[in-house]
């Protein structure tokens, strides 16, 4: 065992897959030389050399596109994009290609890649690096969405969607990437991606987060320490593990969905959606949802009003034990 | 060296056999096998026939939206003749003649054109990515793909195919950009065929040729007689050559013509003029490729009236062989969509499936 942040488990992930298989190659803009903008691949470079993990133009599309030609060609790309505000130039070949070679080609070709995209806010940075866009990935047939939100599950997912035999669009929650330290194995090992991970047992209600916030709703649940709650950590976004969640609602009857991301369409809205049609009759109140607004995530000074701080969710938490039927 | 001969800058365009059939250039006529020729030959041949006859089974109901090659065969042809059989081959979606001569079967074509994608499921040994309709974005999955031969020491190259229209898109910059930068073993061949849809190749691009394109990105670029094979053959070749010793990527632009319409859903009568046509139905690559085969003795009328009858008869058949196809299994349209059908797929698919068992089949 061996204490690491989020962002070192990524780094060991990428540095352990690198070394026990050929075909794994890393590269982004900035990725090989510098490391990464936030040195997630630092070190990969020099000791993997250039040929398998480097810099590229700044061509987002090119980065995508070339890793599904690799991905055809018997490599298994890990492609960063800078932030995830910058990956809609990219976004054609996940979507139009990425996400369809396998089911275009009946078969014949599928695609073993993995798309890193440090997400979210809260980091005081400039327009267009502090978006949540889970739903542009997760609303897609062909897609698999992962967000880790612990370095255990950072090291395991990574190593799990190398290994995937589809495209799988990582999503790094950044906020996090240094907060804080785990213990976790030095071995190589897997966390299966298609998994919820419940934090905490609990039987009033469930809440339901991913990725940074998952921390601010466990330090929302110490100011509110009369409410038993089950919290869930969904960690794959798409395909989602629709069973854990729906256990969970049989069980305590509420449910809060918090999430960056913006509100309308967003994945809380699927998630409400799966929970009416499976375990509606164990509803005691209405389902919540606390989420980004329905507004251009503001720059720093205006941040504070749209990022979800502990205080609030324990706010929401109490006015929806208060409902009653 | 051929590419600074034909420098796209002074408006040169290589050309070997004139639209007569005539050998105009006779230093650059390339060695190529008999057998080479005529394969180039027999597929241009059934290539010819297929389209027009794709074209007549839409126009009978049968046959759903086809992008016609007409006029296109040797530009395809001469080009994928020149690589080798381990090389990948990667479409844009007017590539009937290079995809037929890259081991795709004609009925395997037809099918897709037919709206089943089992026609994009090529043998296994065929290195043929599938049709890739949005415009300009094959050329990065081609520079991955050189990118993955250079880095396992393959000898592989790429040949990626792109219309005039298609270097107006950002994903063409990109690729380029990406395969010039690591000197990837790759080809880029425009289809110049002068039209994009409606919009005619002048009024939407301002560059003389499109070739100079690739001075931008410090490779070399050549104009060639589209309608020419053996043209096409030698560029192809001599950037093959280039490829194979770490040099790097090249662009030819194969100057040619699209006779029919963009696609059977369109009328070329109301933007072009006839006479345009005309013109260039006087330089058909089929009329001079088999006046230089018959003049080289590899052919003969005889022969080459067999050969038509033949060929009519294999894309009759082929097209019957899809029309007996008919509809996709329900379960096909799922279970392509990852390795394994995820709990949700799963629950959707059998949700239809008791409404189809109770209230019977669509």
């Amino acid at each position: 065992m061996a204490v690491k942040t989020i962002l070192q488990a990524i780094n060991e992930a990428l540095d352990q897959s690198m070394e026990k298989d050929d075909s794994v190659v890393v590269y982004g803009e900035d990725v090989g030389f510098e490391g990464g903008v936030f040195r997630t691949t630092a070190g990969l470079q020099k000791k993997y050399g250039e040929g398998r993990v480097f810099d590229t133009p700044i061509a987002e599309a090119a980065i995508v596109g070339s890793a599904i030609g690799m991905a055809v060609n018997g490599l298994k790309p890990v492609v960063e994009l800078q932030f995830s505000g910058f990956s809609l130039p990219g976004y054609n070949q996940v979507v139009t290609h990425a996400a369809r070679f396998r089911n275009r080609s009946r078969g014949k070709y599928n695609l073993p890649m993995v798309v890193r995209m440090p997400y979210g806010g809260g980091v005081r940075a400039l327009e267009h690096h502090s978006e949540s866009l889970e739903t542009l990935y997760a609303h897609i047939p062909g897609l698999k969405l992962v967000i880790p939100s612990t370095p255990y599950d950072a090291k395991g997912l990574m190593m799990a969607a190398i290994n995937d035999p589809d495209p799988v669009i990582f999503m790094e929650p950044k906020r996090i990437y240094r907060a804080f330290k785990q213990d976790i194995p030095e071995e190589p090992y897997e966390v299966e991606i298609g998994k919820a991970r419940i934090v905490k047992e609990g039987k009033d209600v469930t809440i339901i987060a991913w990725g940074a916030l998952v921390r601010e709703v466990e330090k929302a649940m110490k100011q509110v320490t009369d409410i038993d709650a089950e919290i869930i950590d969904l960690r794959t976004i798409a395909p989602m593990d629709t069973e854990t969640i729906v256990n969970s609602i049989k069980k305590t009857g509420r449910v809060l969905i918090v999430h960056e991301a913006y509100k309308s369409f967003g994945p809380a809205a699927e998630i409400i959606s799966r929970i009416n049609e499976e375990a509606f009759y164990y509803l005691e109140a209405a389902p919540k949802r606390l989420t980004g607004f329905d507004v251009t995530i503001p720059l720093p000074k205006g941040e504070h009003h749209f990022i979800i701080d502990p205080k609030q969710i324990a706010y929401e938490l109490k006015k929806l034990m208060a409902e009653k039927a | 060296m051929l590419f600074e001969e034909f420098d796209p800058l002074k408006g040169e365009m290589l050309q070997i056999l004139d639209k007569n059939g005539n050998i105009v250039n006779d230093k650059l006529v390339p060695k190529i096998k008999k057998e080479t020729l005529m394969k180039m030959y027999k597929t241009m041949v059934l290539g010819r026939i297929a389209d027009v006859k794709a074209v007549q089974f839409q126009r009978q109901g049968r046959m759903l939206t086809y992008a016609p090659n007409h006029g296109q065969e040797a530009a395809q042809l001469g080009s994928i003749a020149a690589m080798d059989d381990d090389d990948w081959l990667v479409l844009a979606f007017r590539e009937l003649n290079a995809m037929l001569y890259k081991g795709v079967t004609l009925e395997q074509s037809y099918l897709y054109w037919y709206g089943n994608e089992m026609g994009s499921k090529y043998d296994e040994n065929v290195k043929v990515l599938p049709i890739n309709v949005p415009i300009g974005s094959q050329i990065n999955h081609a520079a991955g793909i050189a990118y993955a031969s250079k880095l396992k020491g393959t000898k592989e190259v790429t040949i990626a195919y792109i219309g005039d229209g298609g270097t107006s898109h950002g994903e063409f910059h990109e690729g380029m950009s990406f395969a010039a930068a690591y000197d990837l073993p790759m080809i880029v061949v425009i289809q110049n065929n002068q039209w994009a849809i409606s919009t005619p190749r002048k009024k939407a691009i301002k560059s003389k040729t499109l070739a100079q394109k690739a001075i931008g990105y410090g490779i070399p670029g050549i104009q060639v007689d589209g309608n020419d094979p053996l043209a096409m053959y030698l560029a192809v070749e001599k950037a093959r050559e280039r490829a194979s010793k770490g040099e790097g990527p090249t662009l030819i632009e194969a100057v040619t013509y699209r006779m029919g319409p963009h696609t059977t859903s369109d009328n070329p009568k109301l933007y072009r003029e006839d006479k345009e046509v005309d013109e260039w139905a006087k330089k058909d690559p089929l009329i001079r490729f088999k006046k230089y085969l018959i003049d080289k003795k590899y052919w003969s009328n005889k022969k080459d009236e067999e050969l038509q009858e033949a060929s009519k008869k294999e894309v009759l058949e082929a097209f019957k062989k899809v029309e007996k196809t008919g509809l996709v299994d329900l379960e096909d349209i799922f279970k392509y969509t990852y390795e394994k059908l995820t709990p949700n797929l799963k629950k959707q698919l059998n949700a239809y499936k008791e409404y189809l068992n109770e209230e019977g089949a669509k």
